[in-house]
């Protein structure tokens, strides 16, 4: 649906993006993810046709942005990171504009406004000035504007920032529910966010694209392979950690073995196992052919920050964001 | 054309929910109102002179009042068209809307005429008080309306030529009041440059005078439709919007 290639903007100093490359399939959504100023805003604003890019190509729908601005600009809905609100509007009044503006009219129109002052929990504040609304609610009138026309594609910019922990929540169910119908891009600094509402991420830093995969193999592909945490119990009381150290080393398959704690007669090992390799089979047999007891086998997932600042191999982006964002779940 | 439509009705909307027009419409009113009291004030008691002294020159609404007034019209309208034309874009910028007009399947032209064309609107609300007055001068008096009417054609063409220079500052800057300071100076020196004939005929001065958008007005006021100065003012209309036009683009290659 999206086709991004070698995309590269400059302003007068700087580059914002660096020849980015990747591809977001039908009925995806998909986060993108990056510091504050690492070409989130720019890529959007390139996709969205509000900046022309510098080098490289972006289409939408198979309609390039430079050449057919209008073709794309159809089939795109947009919330910019401030919700593009005139305050002296009213809520249904400017839903009615931004309707008309994407080229709807008529019955068409009116349906159209119902379904997302509905679907986007407006409907109560339908005849109040968009300038007395809270945050929360410029925010939900922000998303009615850009799924109005029904976009194929919808590109939301930090679409929950500076919401509450319940506005968060509800903006976030939100837009899981407008996946499937549409095509979503919806760019943040709060990881949490990813790993609840995205199937793909693409991660980018100074610009520059450093990964982009599905949420799950990101975590596998920093770790190189799986990665499983065991607990070993004795029978008798006692237990020699070197030796079960040993036998699980023996288990085919396995990279490398490290004893995490021991306490009394339970030990704790991370295993890794060699790229492409599920062992967690094998190490279950293992311990208890050997006599030990298996207490827990589990996998050691890692959480996405962690991913995320192995590759952008910087400190957290926003870490009292990012802790705003746990909080609020 | 459909586009155009939607954004000028957007923007008389916001003209007229906010008190932005109401105040405008208001201090015209009374601005006008009183040059029309004070200038039938004159007529009528220069025509009790002549009645006392036995002379008769003949007295004529259209010379005397209409032609003055219209003149006092363009100038006041100096004052009145930066403020409409300060906020259309400047706003748009401030609040980020631009935003979603610039990512909206419309063209770049179809907002600018619309915003242009909803200023226009405005103006023309405020000629509408002015028609109000010179009715009662059809009411009670006989005088010619061709002159009239061409003089309001001047007007709408120097008030067009004048918003589109003003919609183009305002592309300038995200701030309303820098865009009608600015606005409101480049009218006044549109005005005042016709003063160089006074003393100077070389022909840089000529040029000068020549670009004046007041001198171009004398025709309109005096009832004769002069083709060279109704060139002159859709000149500038079409040179305005063509820099607003650029002026968005570049807007988008800056931003």
């Amino acid at each position: 649906m999206i086709k991004v290639q070698e995309l590269t903007k400059r302003y007068a100093r700087t580059t914002a993006v660096d020849q980015i490359s990747f591809e977001v399939a039908k009925g995806q959504i998909v986060g993108f993810l990056g510091p504050n100023g690492a070409g989130k805003t720019t890529t959007m604003r390139v996709l969205t046709c509000f900046l022309p890019p510098s080098a490289g190509t972006a289409t939408v729908a198979g309609f390039d942005v430079l050449e057919q601005p209008l073709e794309v600009k159809k089939r795109i809905g947009y919330l910019p990171e401030t919700p593009p609100i005139y305050p002296e509007m009213e809520t249904v009044d400017y839903l009615m504009f931004v309707g008309k503006l994407k080229g709807l009219s008529g019955a068409e129109l009116q349906k159209r406004v119902n379904y997302v002052t509905e679907r986007c929990a407006v409907a109560d504040v339908k005849k109040k000035l968009l300038g007395k609304l809270s945050k929360g609610y410029r925010q939900r009138v922000g998303l009615a504007q850009a799924i109005v026309h029904n976009p194929d594609v919808l590109i939301l910019d930090e679409p929950t920032a500076g919401l509450d922990p319940k506005q968060i929540n509800e903006t976030r169910e939100l837009i899981k529910g407008l996946a499937g119908d549409h095509t979503i891009i919806l760019s943040t600094h709060i990881l949490p966010e990813v790993e609840q509402t995205c199937e793909q991420v693409i991660i980018i830093n100074k610009g520059r694209l450093v990964a982009t995969d599905s949420v799950r193999n990101l975590q596998a592909r920093a770790r190189g392979a799986e990665s499983v945490l065991i607990e070993v119990g004795g029978r008798n009381g006692s237990l020699e950690a070197a030796k079960v150290q040993q036998r699980l080393e023996q288990v085919s398959g396995v990279g490398r073995v490290q004893r995490k704690r021991q306490v009394d007669s339970r030990a704790i090992f991370e295993v890794e196992s060699q790229k492409g390799n599920l062992v967690r089979g094998d190490l279950a047999r293992a311990v208890v052919e050997s006599g030990w007891d298996l207490n827990e086998l589990r996998p050691a997932a890692m959480s996405l920050e962690e991913v995320f600042l192995q590759l952008t191999g910087s400190e957290s982006p926003a870490a009292t964001d990012h802790a705003a964002g746990k909080g609020a779940q | 054309m459909r586009n155009t439509w939607i954004i000028c009705r957007k923007e008389l909307d916001s003209y007229f929910v906010s008190p932005v027009a109401y105040i405008l419409l208001t201090m015209f009113g009374l601005i006008f109102g009183f040059f029309f009291w004070n200038s039938l004030g004159y007529f009528v008691i220069a025509g009790m002179e002549m009645q006392m002294r036995g002379q008769s020159f003949p007295m004529n609404l259209n010379e005397q009042v209409i032609r003055p007034l219209l003149a006092n019209v363009s100038v006041v309208g100096l004052f009145f068209i930066p403020m409409m034309s300060m906020r259309l874009f400047a706003e748009e910028k401030r609040t980020g809307t631009i935003e979603l007009l610039a990512t909206s399947p419309v063209r770049d032209l179809e907002i600018i005429i619309g915003k242009w064309l909803a200023a226009m609107l405005l103006y023309c609300c405020l000629l509408l008080f002015t028609a109000l007055n010179f009715a009662f001068l059809f009411k009670y008096g006989n005088p010619d309306w061709k002159p009239l009417a061409v003089g309001y054609l001047g007007l709408l063409l120097q008030a067009g030529a004048l918003l589109a220079i003003g919609t183009f500052i305002s592309t300038l800057t995200k701030n309303q009041i820098i865009a009608g300071a600015v606005t409101f100076g480049a009218c006044l020196l549109l005005w005042v440059l016709a003063w160089v004939s006074g003393y100077e005929t070389a022909t840089w001065a000529r040029a000068l005078s020549y670009m004046s958008v007041f001198t171009h007005f004398e025709s309109f006021g005096r009832g004769v439709l002069d083709t060279k100065d109704a060139v002159f003012y859709l000149t500038v209309i079409f040179l305005g919007l063509f820099f607003t036009a650029r002026s968005m683009e570049s807007l988008r290659w800056r931003f």
